[in-house]
């Protein structure tokens, strides 16, 4: 533990809500100076969990501390948490610095300090010399910087933030991201960071806590939720992929009778699901070892950018199974595309198959 | 083309389109205006030249004369501005809480209280003056009540007098003071309060430095139309001050019903608008300065 930041320790946080559960026995450890994402899609029970940490909601029962102190049964204004709204929550009625030398004024700091924290927190979000404008006179990124310059001003070790970027355009909010990133590097307090947009997580996150039901479904580095998903929730929820229903008898693996070689062995035998991420599948003009293949008809081609989208049917499938082959834009791949229509053979390295339950 | 001119593409056709799109506007707008002429602009008019004939029927300052001069006149507007004020003070004292409270309610709890503001408000006003009256009076509910429970022994006089009026007054007006005031308070964003606690501020703090103001321009709005139709109101006085308290209006009535002055009559109607007017035009400047310095 160090001066800037506290470690937080949740155990058995549960809040029930009629009939179902809006957390059911939520234990996590986020680390001191650490940037921990909760992510899920909505009324997963991200937020209420953020409302618990916040104090806004209380939890049927269970434990929150940050640092050493149990904090479950104190208010709200008594935690010492900086937090930012999704919808920003700025005082309309004040000005830029008023707004930010709000939580100054309510602990009683000088006129003198508080202008040189409020100086230095709008320097700190690059709004220097915008101090005395009002509210309704900024822009949505702007607000944004006030709300996170009010929530950083007191020097708080503990930083809550509530889906900050939604209310941002595409290209401002991925600006943002980066941003809140190095601003977390530089302040180093501990921050927990809620958002249904698994692309922000991967972006911002050390650390990602996956929730669903209300229940915790996986935790880890960016890296770990993306390339080994615990289950075909996680695997379809991050990141683009095709799930693909495999069997597994007798240890040996096949796809519509077709027989295909995993990474890892499964544990047991069993009925399972196929992850193909799109980046990860390639067109096949000859097989080489080492790889999974799959033919198909190519039934979609779609042009966006930085590459292109192919949605192949498989053949052996009566389903209608489709997979995804993103191709990058390159000269030379371009070039080369199979028209709609065509059948084509997908590839996928033994090494990236791997299956979730 | 063969045209001189150059046209845009269906340049003129749009402008067509645009002009006509004003028009219905307009014609939207004309029975309304035709109304405010006729029962507003005009009576009102005629008044304001009413108050300047004298009683010899020509033009003459005597009816406003009369009126700086006589004490009566000037009890009167005493007493109605004591009135107006002491009810909207205790309207603001009543209804702000309960404007607070449904505000704070979910909207379903919240609309149920709002059905229990508005019957009254449905209901005549006539009626429920007459519904005071029989609650107030020397052997009324209330007072009968009060005996047989042993908490006085003698009939408190609560009606045929200030406390009679303002009773009824309040019960008229809370209503315009809390429909305003619960609208915006509904749309004051509730995450700034925990924002505010988030950083630091007890729930008392953060309601004095963050709902509070926010709520000021409905708060304002509400006091205001309380205020104006307290002026001029005449029911509920006439009825429940029994003839004790005699505000501007019935000055008014009586003046054209048993002294066929018109011109008296007139004269005081045309104070209380101007006064009405100066109040609005006072409130507006307030209400802008807050909004220009704050937002």
């Amino acid at each position: 533990m160090n001066e800037t930041s506290l470690n937080i320790s949740i155990r058995e946080v549960t809040k029930k809500y009629d009939q179902f559960y809006a957390l059911k026995d939520v234990s996590l450890e986020i680390k001191s100076g650490e940037f921990m994402t909760l992510l899920g899609p909505s009324g997963s029970g991200k937020t209420t969990l953020l409302m618990v940490l916040a104090g806004f909601t209380n939890p049927d029962y269970g434990s929150v501390k940050f640092g050493d102190e149990e904090v479950i049964l104190k208010p709200p204004h008594l935690r010492g948490i900086g937090m930012v709204f999704q919808n920003y929550a700025l005082f309309p009625h004040m000005t830029v610095e008023q707004n930010v030398g709000y939580p100054q004024k309510l602990r009683g700091v000088s006129a003198a300090e508080t202008k040189r924290s409020v100086e230095e927190a709008l320097n700190t979000v690059k709004l220097e010399g915008l101090g005395h404008r009002g509210i309704n006179e900024l822009s949505g990124g702007q607000r944004q910087r006030v709300a996170l310059a009010r929530a950083i001003v007191f020097k708080p070790k503990i930083l809550l933030m509530d889906e900050p970027l939604s209310a941002l355009d595409k290209k401002l909010r991925e600006e943002m991201q980066i941003e809140l990133r190095q601003l977390h590097d530089t302040l180093n307090m501990t921050t927990v960071y809620v958002t249904h947009d698994q692309k922000e997580a991967l972006t911002m996150s050390d650390r990602i806590t996956v929730i669903n039901h209300g229940e915790l479904m996986q935790l880890g580095t960016p890296n770990e939720i993306y390339e080994h998903p615990n289950n075909h929730f996680i695997a379809d929820f991050i990141g683009e992929s095709s799930l693909l229903p495999v069997s597994i008898r007798d240890g040996k693996t096949s796809l519509n009778g077709e027989k295909i070689v995993l990474a890892e062995k499964a544990e047991k035998d069993g009925d399972y699901l196929l992850v193909v991420r799109p980046e990860k599948a390639f067109l096949a003009d000859k097989k080489v070892k080492g790889a999974n293949y799959f033919s198909g008809k190519l039934i979609d081609s779609i042009f966006q950018g930085e590459s292109q989208l192919l949605v192949v049917k498989l053949n052996s499938n009566d389903d209608g199974q489709e997979v995804r082959v993103r191709v990058p834009n390159e000269s030379v791949t371009q070039k080369a595309l199979p028209e709609v229509g065509q059948t084509v053979s997908i590839g996928l390295k033994v090494a990236d198959s791997y299956v979730v339950s | 083309m063969t045209i001189v001119e150059a046209e845009k593409l269906n340049q003129k056709g749009l402008q067509k389109v645009a002009s006509n799109e004003r028009f219905t506007f307009f014609g939207l707008t004309l029975p309304y205006l035709i109304m405010v002429t006729a029962l507003i602009v005009i009576p009102v008019g005629w008044l304001f030249y009413l108050s300047f004939i004298g009683r010899d029927g020509s033009f003459s300052f005597e009816n406003y004369e009369r009126m700086m001069k006589s004490k009566a006149y000037i009890r009167i507007f005493i007493t109605t501005f004591k009135i107006s004020i002491l009810t909207t003070i205790i309207c603001a004292a009543i209804g702000y809480p309960l404007a607070y409270f449904m505000s704070q309610l979910s909207r379903k709890w919240a609309n149920i209280c709002m059905i229990g503001v508005l019957i009254p408000f449905w209901t005549s006003l006539l009626v429920r003056t007459y519904a005071w009256l029989v609650l107030l009076q020397k052997k009324g509910l209330l007072n009968n009540m009060a005996i047989e429970m042993g908490l006085i022994t003698e009939p408190i006089k609560i009606v045929h007098n200030t406390t009679g009026t303002l009773i009824g007054m309040v019960h008229i007006m809370l209503p315009f003071l809390i429909l305003p005031l619960y609208a915006n308070m509904r749309s004051i964003d509730k995450d700034t309060l925990k924002a505010a606690s988030s950083l630091g501020a007890t729930p008392t703090r953060a309601f004095w430095t963050v709902f509070f103001p926010l709520s000021l321009p409905g708060l304002l709005a509400g006091l205001l139309i309380v205020f104006v139709l307290c002026l001029g109101f005449y029911v509920t006085p006439a009825i429940l001050g029994g003839g004790r308290v005699i505000m501007a209006a019935m000055k008014i009535s009586s003046n054209i019903e048993l002294y066929f002055s018109w011109g008296a009559a007139s004269a005081l109607g045309v104070v209380l608008l101007v006064v009405t007017g100066i109040i609005l035009f006072i409130a507006s400047k307030l209400v802008s300065m807050d909004q220009l310095g704050n937002r």
